[in-house]
């Protein structure tokens, strides 16, 4: 079968279609687990007793199981126990479960890394606790977290490709489909890749660049 | 509504079923793991050449690999490789080289990363300690290389047991397959079967690669930090 451009040109706008709900749940998802692994990495940094084990346990759950087995359970498993998630909810809690545990772990390291000199300089200079942590903790956490974080963020959106599973009209979804309906397999890979490209070319790009920049600010050498 | 979960294992060999549906994934895993470090290895050292060709070939395979999601790579080999060979290739052996040659791409950074990570000086006080080209190889740069790279290595096999979770997406029969088509026969008894064997599949995961994560830290910890 020679390759058809018309089939090209007739369902590319499904794939953006596609890439738009990847690139908007991804986000979202991704900004979940952000949240969590910011909340989670306080916790363990400061030692709260109690969470911080709690939290540490998470983590290595998380970390430790694949998407596509969490995604199951989300969607096919907890609506046996009463709990019914939405194609979209179950998607970004997954990605959120998942990226929580490597968010936290990103921003732990940054924060590990900050010296315990930088924080009492900022004391004995008669800054509060609060100024400290604004001021002196996490800009440095921040910029040694960078790079781990543009990577995690590039991770957890290569992810979104298993969201097929709990029925979501994703990338993956659109592809196989088409596949199937037609099966006109160059074209519908051609454009699958695409999309990926579209998506994930200028934020990695981007992240280089940044990761880049702070190299040059450079941190403590 | 606990024993009714515990006779969906205890019903036929169901339980047997599902640990050999692991097996298939584990398989799979370790091959790609064999060939990751077979192929990655000497990947890793071109990437560290000055033959600017060399390099950006390695470099180019790299990024591949890397942009592209691995399902993506599995969906193009399954569907084109036996197209453009003209035989039936099945997704067993389809599964075994994707994770070979993704594993191979991200064993060549860890590779590389090791590699640049030494520091110049340990090169030029070896040689100035009047070590032959061999010697400086063999006692001051791949002990150092290979203590380096090993926890990386080690973390890299987690991340190959949890991707080849993904091979059911184009039908190879693991544990997550298993465990629909043991749904599929004890739903009529044990309507919330899905949660206890999802359940239970998730819990194997964490019981296979919790302890290797463990170890690379552990390394990580001894080694490098």
């Amino acid at each position: 079968m020679a390759f058809d451009w018309n089939f090209v040109a007739k369902f590319y706008p499904l794939f953006l279609r596609a890439a738009w709900l990847t690139l908007w749940l991804g986000l979202l998802g991704t900004f979940l687990a952000s949240l969590v692994g910011f909340i989670g990495a306080i916790i363990t940094y400061a030692r709260v007793p109690g969470l911080n084990r709690l939290f540490r346990a998470y983590v290595e759950v998380s970390r430790n199981t694949p998407l596509l087995i969490q995604l199951f359970f989300l969607y096919f498993g907890l609506p046996k126990m009463g709990i019914m998630l939405e194609s979209r909810t179950a998607a970004m809690l997954g990605l959120a479960f998942l990226g929580g545990g490597y968010m936290a772990e990103a921003i732990r390291a940054g924060l590990g890394a900050v010296p315990p000199g930088q924080l009492e300089a900022g004391y004995a200079i008669g800054l509060t606790r609060a100024q400290v942590i604004r001021h002196v903790l996490l800009p440095q956490a921040f910029a040694v977290a960078m790079p781990a974080i543009g990577a995690n963020v590039i991770f957890l959106l290569k992810e979104t490709s298993v969201f097929s599973v709990v029925a979501l009209a994703d990338l993956m979804f659109v592809a196989k489909d088409l596949i199937g309906m037609y099966y006109r397999t160059n074209e519908a890979l051609l454009m699958l890749v695409l999309a990926y490209l579209l998506l994930l070319l200028p934020l990695s790009l981007l992240f280089y660049l940044w990761e880049r920049k702070l190299r040059h600010a450079g941190f403590g050498g | 509504m606990l024993a009714s979960a515990v006779s969906v294992f205890t019903a036929g060999d169901n339980l047997w079923r599902l640990l050999t549906g692991l097996g298939v994934a584990m398989q799979i895993a370790l091959l790609a793991v064999f060939f990751s470090l077979l192929l990655g290895i000497p990947l890793g050292v071109v990437m560290t050449s000055r033959r600017r060709v060399l390099f950006l070939a390695a470099r180019l395979y790299l990024d591949a690999w890397r942009i592209v999601p691995v399902l993506v790579w599995l969906f193009i080999f399954y569907f084109e490789l036996g197209r453009i060979l003209g035989i039936h290739i099945d997704a067993w052996l389809v599964s075994v080289l994707v994770f070979s040659l993704w594993g191979a791409a991200e064993m060549s950074d860890i590779v590389r990363g090791a590699i640049t990570s030494l520091p110049a000086g340990q090169v030029e006080s070896g040689r100035a300690l009047g070590l032959s080209n061999w010697q400086l190889q063999r006692y001051v740069i791949m002990p150092q290389v290979v203590r380096r790279l090993t926890p990386a290595a080690v973390n890299l096999v987690t991340r190959l047991i949890k991707t080849t979770s993904l091979v059911v997406l184009i039908g190879v029969v693991e544990v997550l397959k298993v465990g629909q088509q043991i749904i599929e026969n004890s739903e009529r008894n044990v309507p919330s079967a899905s949660f206890w064997v999802y359940g239970l599949i998730f819990i194997l995961y964490f019981i296979v690669c919790y302890p290797i994560s463990r170890l690379s830290r552990y390394l990580e910890r001894r080694w490098v930090g």
